[in-house]
């Protein structure tokens, strides 16, 4: 056994808490180690250069780097020794850097701590056993989950990669909050105008199968392989049969459904099509209000569709489909106004969203784009915009910036002066957020040029007074206390990441951070990548984010899996569990514990039970391994023998 | 089960500018069976001037009361001044989440606090432990002629972490009492703005206008009479309501009564009993207006009747004119 070990000084990073010097000349002493060096950047092309060398020269067969965490290196220095001719398993990182250098100030104690995990890696390293990849075949369909644009531009640029794809939208509709808006910032383009183009390719596109009203119950599988099954909700309209004609819509008696595409800002039918451009267009019934549904009778839908459309008894349906990636484009949710009593969110008719004045802009919306407020309908001649509204607020638990709000409200406050020039709009704010090309210009276009005027301090209380709702805030500049008295508050609210977050982040085995948003793989580096290989992200479920950069991930996250589906065969990890029949009594208690469903029963010729593992499947996660009380299931690379004698190491030290 | 007993805190207000509160309570809680006993030797709640300059030292003057009351086995304290009230919470809510605050408070006691008694305004006791449908039973007068505008004031709900009681925003407590009263509630935007508070030593003028806000609110929103919990604000409102008329020109002459003199006198009370003859703003006349309950469900009855009639007779008429 010749062990070489090369310790990485990263600059100062590691070398300006650690002695690494003392280090190697500590780690020489070890029987076994043939070889022990220190290196500026141990990364850099001649420190890889340099470690294939020393294998020749002084005839290495193991290798360990102490230098960052395994997270960043590991794969790079494997092949750099798969290169000079080792199995790229004989190989250990001892992270001195994320566990030591950085977190430690004692210089003493750091050089003693790197000794120690040095030593320990070293004993690993003698025990490694080299291991071997197997190849499997790629299914090259992609599944997109969530038609926002972020999810339609993934699809797209899929589609026209030549990949099939499986697009799966929640809603009725595809288009997302996208669809909802009424112009785009900075440059004021109608927002259906230049969204609605790509929903009918979508649904055009001959690569792309649309499950609308759809959600994932189950996935499956692993990176070129995985089985998904999706629930196709029912919606009570045979939808080969609907042409989308609207007529059970206008006669449908129950007219106070909750419209969820308006937002509620009125009232939809129980039997609706959500808007005109819908994709699919295509009628659903709502049975929270359906009468059919709550009083048993009713029935006039079925009798109107002139083609027959209408089943009550209609049930979900789960279908599945195989593919090989998934990209993550599941958007956002917004702060419910309810949760902003101070400012009478839900109890003041006035008191309304942005994304519910959007709708009030919004030439399809319920007012045909008239503004008219809620109370009596009539046009508000001074507009009230709050900024931050449950965003930065620790106490609401929101403490991020939204990231679009301040964009989307200057945007806002010059569309009221478009449609009623008469108008005067208030915006209060903490800091104006526009960092974004042509970004502040526009913010100060909405200043100067359609006088609107913006209060830099919060908003403390809305209370009505007669016909008119008045905003008590301050004004940190001036110093002051200022009213306004306002026909009309439009509160930029807070993005939330959505409600089932969390559960669908469980079913892709992909980590989601404290607000329910999405981790990326890297968050410079990786921007759309998950740590589970073949899942990508795209758009706001990883964030807030406005339009253009969840269209640019969109895209990003199509490249990422047309590079991944650029080969015909993808390579396994060898470091899965693997059973020793001769131990095991086939009592199958891994089979059950195992939360990938890696592990099957298996019957030998003998006739005897015991557990197989399905190697492509395997996570390697370990849970079996201690699971099985009689040590038969062994995690390789990561065997109880390796890693006690990593322990023994330690104690020994 | 044995019936509930609190520890009443009567506190300084309700000894001096608020007997009339301290009366009205009594006799409510008396006539509700509430049952309460007052702790002996019960010194300052640690309110106001304490807190502002000494955390523990303020904690430690609440905890001296708490701990009397811990001594006599009871574990609830109920009292009508808010200040009081989140002296008590405040200091209860930081020795049990903070142990050397609790430590260091302890230190300053003589008898040790451990924390064991939980304190609730006379409020919360009434709405939550009492209920509404006993108040709705017990009522014998309806004051048909009232519209209340609740007042709250700005402390008795917040911060919510300690108060632990209805909305900090939009609580619905007194309002939903005075219904059961049978007395209609207005919709009062500023039940829980700022009366000015003790400032109206130090800053008259600030007071004045603050609380002038709140009865124009009030009288804007349709109210002749504001239904207050406060001591400090049915000062600032009432004893203060000529000076905000003289410094503000406004022109006011709206009552100011404590929630539990109303339940008074919606129980049948006198106005006597009830210290209604404490107040500067007179409300004799609601006391004088109000009718039995029975009269009023009988009158109620009538007009009901009454539209009915109208309607048949509206009926026929239509009817004719239909079939000529
Ligand atoms: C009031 C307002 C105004 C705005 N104005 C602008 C503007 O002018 N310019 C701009 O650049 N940005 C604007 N934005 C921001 C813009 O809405 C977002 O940038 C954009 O919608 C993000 O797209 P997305 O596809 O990531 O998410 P979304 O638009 O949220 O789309 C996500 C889609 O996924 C679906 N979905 C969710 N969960 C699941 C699931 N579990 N399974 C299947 N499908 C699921 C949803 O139904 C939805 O269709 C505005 C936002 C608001 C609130
Ligand atoms: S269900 Fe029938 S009536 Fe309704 S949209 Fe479809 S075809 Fe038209
Ligand atoms: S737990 Fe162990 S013994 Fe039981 S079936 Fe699995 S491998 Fe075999």
């Amino acid at each position: 056994m010749r062990v070489g070990v090369f310790i990485c000084h990263c600059g100062n990073n590691i070398a300006g808490t650690v002695d690494v010097k003392a280090v190697a000349e500590e780690i020489r002493k070890i029987p076994g180690v043939a070889h022990a060096t220190t290196y500026m950047y141990t990364c850099s092309e001649p420190g890889q250069d340099e470690i294939k060398e020393a294998i020749k020269k002084y005839n290495l067969n193991r290798i360990v780097v102490a230098a960052c965490s395994p997270r960043m290196h590991e794969l790079t220095f494997r092949r750099t020794i798969e290169k000079a001719g080792l199995n790229k398993y004989y190989f250990e990182m001892a992270n001195i850097r994320e566990h030591i250098s950085w977190v430690g100030e004692n210089k003493e104690a750091n050089t003693k701590k790197a000794i120690d995990v040095i030593t320990m890696a070293v004993a690993k390293v003698m025990q490694d056993k080299p291991l071997f990849s197997s190849s499997f075949k790629i299914n090259k369909r992609v599944l997109v989950i969530g038609g926002g644009v972020a999810g339609m531009q993934a699809a797209l640029d899929c589609g026209d990669g030549g990949l099939e794809v499986v697009l799966v939208e929640k809603s009725p509709s595809v288009g997302g909050m996208m669809s909802r808006l009424d112009k785009t910032f900075p440059t004021i383009d109608c927002s259906i105008c230049i969204l609605g183009p790509k929903m009918v390719d979508v649904a055009q596109h001959e690569k792309i199968k649309l499950y609308a009203y759809s959600e994932i119950e189950d996935i499956k599988g692993y990176v070129g392989n995985y089985q998904i099954k999706i629930r196709k909700k029912a919606t009570y309209v045979d939808w080969t049969k609907c042409t989308g004609c609207g007529a059970c819509m206008e006669k449908c008696p129950s007219r106070n459904a909750y419209d969820y595409f308006n937002f509620g800002v009125a009232p939809t039918r129980a039997i609706n099509i959500p808007f005109p451009q819908a994709i699919p267009k295509k009628a659903k019934i709502d049975p929270n209000y359906c009468r059919q549904f709550t009083k048993g009778k009713c029935g006039v839908c079925a009798k109107i569709c002139p083609t027959k459309a209408i089943n009550y008894e209609m049930q979900d349906e789960i279908v599945t489909e195989d593919v090989g990636a998934i990209i993550v484009a599941s958007g956002y949710s917004l702060l419910d106004i309810e949760r902003l009593p101070e400012y009478g969110g839900g109890r003041f008719p006035d008191v309304i969203s942005g994304i519910q004045y959007e709708r009030l802009l919004n030439a399809s919306g319920p007012t045909a784009g008239h503004i008219l407020r809620p109370s009596d309908n009539t046009e508000p001649k001074t507009v009230v915009f709050v900024a931050c509204a449950g965003s930065r607020d620790k106490s609401i638990g929101v403490p991020y910036c939204s990231n679009f709000c301040c964009m989307y409200i200057a945007k806002q406050a010059i569309l009221t002066k478009d449609h009623i020039p008469d108008s005067q709009s208030y915006v209060f704010y903490m800091d104006i957020r526009s960092p974004g090309k042509g970004y502040d210009e526009f913010t100060r276009r909405a200043q100067e040029d359609y006088g609107v005027k913006y209060i830099r301090g919060r908003v403390s209380r809305i209370y009505p007074k007669g016909k008119k709702m008045v905003v008590r805030g301050a004004d940190t500049l001036l110093g002051t206390q200022v009213e306004v008295e306002a026909d009309l508050v439009v509160l930029g609210t807070a993005v939330l990441s959505n409600p089932d977050a969390a559960r669908l982040a469980e079913k892709l085995h992909i980590s989601y951070d404290t607000f329910g948003f999405y981790v990326e793989s890297h968050p410079k580096l990786r921007p759309v990548e998950t740590n589970t290989s073949g899942v990508f992200l795209a758009g706001a479920c990883q964030g807030p984010k406005d339009i253009p950069a969840s269209v640019g991930q969109g895209s990003a996250a199509a490249s990422k899996v047309l590079a991944l589906f650029s080969k015909d065969m993808l390579e396994s990890d060898p470091a899965v569990a693997k059973v020793n029949i001769n131990k095991c009594v086939g009592c199958l208690k891994c089979v059950r514990t195992c939360p990938f469903q890696a592990i099957k029963e298996n019957q030998l010729r003998d006739g005897r039970i015991v557990a197989d593992v399905i190697e492509t499947v395997c996570a390697g996660c370990g849970v079996c391994t201690s699971t099985c009380p009689c040590g038969a299931i062994q995690l390789q690379h990561f065997t109880d023998n390796q890693i006690l004698a990593e322990v023994n190491a330690l104690c020994q030290g | 089960m044995a019936k509930k007993r609190y520890a009443y805190f009567q506190g300084c207000s309700l000894e001096g500018t608020a007997v009339e509160y301290d009366k009205s309570m009594r006799v409510v809680f008396d006539a509700l069976g509430v049952d309460y006993v007052e702790p002996e030797d019960w010194s300052c709640c640690g309110s106001t001037p304490a807190h502002t300059v000494d955390h523990v030292f303020a904690a430690a003057l609440a905890a001296r009361n708490l701990s009397i009351i811990e001594n006599m086995g009871l574990d609830v304290v109920t009292t009508n001044c808010p200040s009081c009230l989140m002296a008590f919470k405040k200091a209860q809510y930081s020795m049990e989440n903070d142990g050397t605050f609790k430590e260091k408070v302890n230190e300053l006691l003589d008898e040790k606090y451990n924390c064991g008694v939980y304190a609730k305004s006379s409020l919360q006791v009434l709405y939550e432990d009492v209920g509404l449908e006993a108040i709705k039973n017990r009522v014998t007068h309806i004051i048909h002629d009232m519209k209340a505008a609740p007042y709250y004031g700005c402390i008795m709900n917040r911060p919510p972490k300690i108060a632990q009681f209805d909305d900090p925003e939009n609580p619905t407590s007194m309002d939903r009492i005075i219904s059961a009263l049978g007395i209609e509630v207005c919709d009062f935007a500023f039940k829980l703005e700022c009366c000015g508070a003790a400032f109206g030593v130090p800053k008259r003028k600030m007071v004045n206008e603050l609380s002038k806000k709140v009865i124009a609110m009030a009288v804007d929103a349709g109210a002749n009479c504001i239904i207050v919990a406060c001591p400090l604000c049915q000062q600032n409102l009432d004893l203060r309501q000529e000076q905000i008329n003289q410094t503000t020109g406004s022109n006011f002459n709206i009552p100011v009564i404590y929630f539990t003199q109303l339940m008074g006198l919606a129980f049948g009370y006198t106005p006597k009993e009830l210290g209604l003859d404490k107040l500067i703003v007179s409300a004799d006349h609601f006391a004088r207006s109000r009718i039995t309950k029975q009269e009023y469900l009988e009158r109620e009855k009538a007009k009901e009747q009454e539209k009915k009639a109208k309607k048949e007779v509206k009926k026929q008429e239509t009817g004719e004119e239909e079939n000529p």
